[in-house]
């Protein structure tokens, strides 16, 4: 601390900021994983394993994360272009669009999760023309796929929008007058500048679709061994008293997520420092 | 002003003191919280009406009962963990098992504190099809026809569809030449008929009505009458099977805060009258089987006869969900096993 006071700071009260950051993070967030931990920590190594080695809990992790990752997949894609347009053209009702891209965060989930039952059950709305194609959407994992794609969207267009914003078009008409075609534009030019706010997002996108709940279990069906996600797992343990069954499932999720995001935080620095080189 | 006048209104000012005393160390505002589960909101609401007010005649004190409602394990859950509730009033026994068991906020011998097992009224588990009964549905065994789907809800998630699944079991075990294997066969069939898994009763009940998913939705009676009369009038027809369960929803005081609070004479009350043939006529009304042997004429009116077996029969709660809902149980190997 002493060292720290002597070292010239632009922001003043190094000392007390830290502290406060320190004890809030503690109290909203490490106490309550070490509480969890503890929690799964008492079911032992064997426990633990017994409670997660199972086939049920290995199809659910698929579900859940490969569900998760398409949906996030498509959302970088059709999240991109909702950014691009939103920034570079004026339009009639943009103001209201770019209000629209907040409505599943502000929405309940289970809300979220009824409206697009309704709409996607067989006998809904949208549900019925796909089931005159033999398509199944409700209570199917491409159920799962539609809710998370909704839960997540704003994540990526809010974290690339800004990005985007500050991008001048400026470079792309030199890159035109440097000859490149559009294709090249793209990859080389506005692409890479964009890539670490899109993965920024995708990887919210990714923790935020992983552990969804509530959105999910009203259009998934929950049919064991094929559209069961692992957070219903451990609401199904929790309502048979199995507290410790249910924080094992909860430590894997987080140790997977966790992993994720430290595998896209790696990817991510790599990238800068790629680009930095170039 | 005379002697007497004096006498007389000093007299009378003291009467009045004294009685406003009285009353005042009498009368008090006296509350309880009454945690239950889903489907029980508008029976308490009128039962506790009555209530209140019969107690307020009776002792002078102002009574308010509070409700809480939702799922029956996360309710038990949420006084497990400290929730001060005077009485608890669930749908399934293991629930109040559990609370006695983990935190002891209610005593181990709860069952035998109130008549019939502390289980004021009872239910049973029905059919409910579409009007005419299309798909024919007239027993458990027609559910596994081919062309047919069930809607249920998962029996790890909703302390209602573990009274279906036993239910099923139960019949399935009761069959001639019946075994444990050709039980778990029929489990296994009937489950591969049901398309969607809700995880609560009422999530089935809107597959079923609203979505109109599915030809039968096993039910609760209560829930069934409900969903013929108010969801869906004149779309529904209930049948009942030739066997069915005789579902239990008990109700126990909790200790430990009744002691606190001092609310265990009235807590007390409030769940004997539960057994009154008043209250026992609006458990009626909200389509719950009442115990009272007196009004089992005016109930058979309204609820069919049927051959019910209790919990007991298959060796209580904790047997049952040992054997068919823990990890790895019979419910989850029906699942696996293809």
């Amino acid at each position: 601390m002493t060292l720290l006071k002597k070292q010239y700071s632009v922001l003043p009260g190094f000392g007390v900021t830290l502290g406060i950051t320190l004890f809030w993070l503690s109290l909203i967030v490490l106490i309550p994983f070490a509480v969890l931990f503890g929690w799964a920590a008492q079911a032992g190594v064997d426990g633990f394993l017994k409670a997660i080695l199972n086939d049920r809990v290995m199809h659910s992790l698929y579900v859940t994360f490969g569900a998760s990752l398409i949906a996030v997949l498509i959302n970088v894609v059709f999240g991109l272009v909702t950014a691009w347009v939103l920034v570079r053209y004026t339009f009639p009702g943009k103001k209201i669009i770019d209000a629209f891209i907040d409505l599943p965060f502000a929405l309940p989930t289970a809300v979220a999760g009824i409206a697009l039952t309704t709409l996607y059950a067989p006998n809904g709305l949208l549900g019925s023309l796909f089931a005159s194609l033999g398509i199944r959407i409700a209570y199917t994992p491409t159920g799962i796929v539609i809710a998370l794609i909704f839960i997540s969207l704003p994540f990526i267009v809010r974290t690339v929008q800004p990005v985007l914003e500050d991008l001048e078009p400026e470079l792309e008409d030199a890159a035109t007058c440097l000859g490149a075609n559009r294709w090249q534009i793209f990859a080389k030019v506005i692409f890479p500048a964009l890539a670490p706010a899109l993965l920024t997002g995708a990887a919210m996108a990714f923790a935020r679709a992983a552990g969804e709940y509530g959105s999910v279990i009203f259009i998934a069906g929950n049919i064991p061994m094929l559209s069961e996600i692992t957070p219903l797992l451990i609401t199904a343990k929790l309502e048979q008293s199995d507290y410790t069954g249910a924080t094992a499932l909860a430590v894997l999720m987080l140790m997977i997520s966790f992993l994720v995001l430290l595998l896209i935080n790696l990817v991510q620095r790599w990238n800068n420092k790629r680009n930095g080189m170039n | 002003m005379t002697f007497f006048s004096a006498l007389f209104r000093n007299v009378s000012i003291a009467a009045i003191s004294l009685t406003t005393a009285l009353s005042a160390a009498h009368a008090k505002d006296l509350t309880l919280l009454n945690v239950s589960y889903d489907p029980t909101r508008e029976l308490y609401q009128e039962i506790d009406g009555i209530f209140t007010r019969q107690w307020q005649e009776k002792t002078g004190d102002k009574l308010t009962i509070k409700q809480s409602h939702g799922g029956s394990g996360s309710q038990a859950r949420s006084v497990d963990n400290g929730l001060d509730a005077d009485v608890v009033t669930l749908a399934l026994a293991i629930d109040i098992n559990n609370i006695a068991r983990k935190s002891k906020r209610i005593n181990a011998d709860w069952e035998t504190r109130f008549p019939h097992n502390s289980t004021p009224f009872t239910s049973t588990i029905v059919f409910l099809v579409r009007k005419g009964n299309p798909k024919g549905i007239r027993d458990w065994g027609d559910l596994i026809k081919p062309d047919v789907q069930v809607i249920t809800p998962n029996p790890k998630t909703s302390g209602g569809a573990r009274w279906n699944y036993l239910a099923a079991y139960a019949w399935a075990k009761a069959q001639p030449g019946a075994t444990e294997e050709s039980a778990k066969q029929y489990l296994k069939d009937l489950y591969s008929h049901v398309p969607v898994l809700d995880s609560g009763a009422r999530g089935s009940t809107l597959t079923f009505v609203q979505r109109q998913i599915g030809d039968v939705l096993l039910a609760w009676e209560n829930e069934a009458f409900l969903a013929q009369k108010e969801l869906g009038k004149g779309q529904f027809d209930i049948v009942v099977p030739s066997l069915s369960v005789l579902a239990e929803p008990p109700v126990a005081i909790v200790d430990k805060v009744v002691d606190k609070r001092g609310t265990r004479e009235v807590a007390s009350a409030y769940l004997n009258f539960l057994y009154t043939p008043e209250a026992q006529r609006i458990a009626i009304k909200n389509f719950y089987r009442p115990t009272d042997p007196s009004l089992a004429e005016e109930a058979g009116k309204l609820f069919p006869a049927l051959k019910t077996f209790s919990i007991a029969d298959l060796g209580g709660w904790d047997a049952a969900n040992q054997k068919h809902f823990a990890d790895g149980a019979v419910f989850d190997q029906i699942y696996l096993k293809k």
